[in-house]
């Protein structure tokens, strides 16, 4: 929550140079900042729906039994699809998965499921095609998907498990 | 519907979506309008000339701390790219600071050493600085100059 404070307060403080510098300028760029904020509103919506109903049935013990430290690769394949389609906040996740290694789940699964999370956004696709292209998108997607197992496979021999 | 199928479900789904909007219009509001203040007051052959296409390790560096920089989910990146676009940074610059943005960012970096420990968040962190150079250097070598062309045509003209 900080760091949200630290971000309102420099963008208030630049915004004020700003406007002591060029009342003209400043007021052309907080109309770029609406039109290009209006212009992709109606998709960010529409994905925060379908996460929301789609966190709503992963909840962690359903996690937590899928993800045992016994799973193995298959757990880490399951843990990976679950981080590339979801869209959880870092200060969720981390939290979360701290607590779902306690409960039994494995940390190559986690660094997977973590990894993946943050890399791969498959909701956030459409938002992704609209400013780049599909070809670009894909390929980042989907080398961040392979890479996940990677980093589950170092974390794993990392933490000795 | 699912609200009448399984209330309980239901109900939480909708506050899941709550509590992930209101996450989201906390953090897009200054997102955007930092992104306009950068559009109007930093020159294009400034950031050519850092971050551009010629910028060597240079760019890469800036690439990755502004991305670590930053707060919020990935896709507060994207129209930041947008704007990076418009002011002449090369594709393989941007997807770093995307890479950066969605794995390395400080902030996220604390949490995780806090909760997850910090052997766990710097081991991620080693991996992750080399792998998304890797990664955008791939891109960059499967998309050709052609298309990379046209996406940056096509997203300025959305600006």
């Amino acid at each position: 929550m900080i760091f949200n404070l630290i971000l309102y307060g420099v963008t208030i403080l630049l915004l004020l140079i700003s406007f002591s510098r060029d009342k003209v300028k400043t007021k052309k760029a907080l109309m770029k900042s609406w039109k290009s904020f209006e212009n992709i509103l109606p998709q960010f919506l529409s994905i925060l729906i379908i996460v929301g109903v789609l966190l709503a049935f992963l909840n962690p013990i359903v996690i937590s039994k899928i993800l045992g430290r016994s799973s193995g690769w298959w757990g880490v394949v399951l843990a990976t699809v679950i981080g590339a389609i979801t869209l959880i906040p870092g200060y969720i996740a981390f939290p979360t998965a701290a607590l779902l290694i306690k409960g039994g789940a494995g940390y190559m699964q986690m660094g997977a499921f973590i990894s993946s999370l943050m890399m791969v956004g498959v909701l956030t696709l459409p938002i992704e095609f609209k400013f780049f292209n599909k070809k670009a998108a894909l390929l980042r997607n989907g080398l961040g998907f392979v890479f996940s197992f990677l980093v589950a496979l170092i974390i794993s021999k990392v933490m000795g498990q | 519907m699912l609200l009448f199928i399984k209330p309980a479900t239901g109900s939480k789904a909708i506050l899941l979506t709550l509590s992930s909007f209101k996450e989201m219009i906390l953090i897009l509001p200054p997102i955007f309008v930092l992104l306009g203040l950068l559009d109007v007051w930093v020159p294009r052959e400034i950031m050519i000339r850092w971050m551009g296409p010629g910028s060597g390790l240079k760019g890469v560096f800036l690439a990755i701390f502004i991305g670590s920089a930053a707060a919020g989910p990935l896709y507060g990146a994207f129209p930041i790219a947008a704007v990076f676009m418009k002011k002449g940074v090369s594709f393989s610059n941007i997807l770093i600071f995307l890479g950066a943005w969605s794995t390395t960012k400080i902030p996220m970096f604390l949490f995780e050493m806090g909760s997850m420990g910090s052997k766990f968040a710097f081991t991620r962190l080693a991996i992750d600085i080399p792998g998304i150079i890797i990664i955008a250097w791939i891109i960059q070598k499967i998309m050709n100059q052609k298309e990379i062309d046209q996406i940056y045509e096509k997203t300025i003209g959305g600006l």
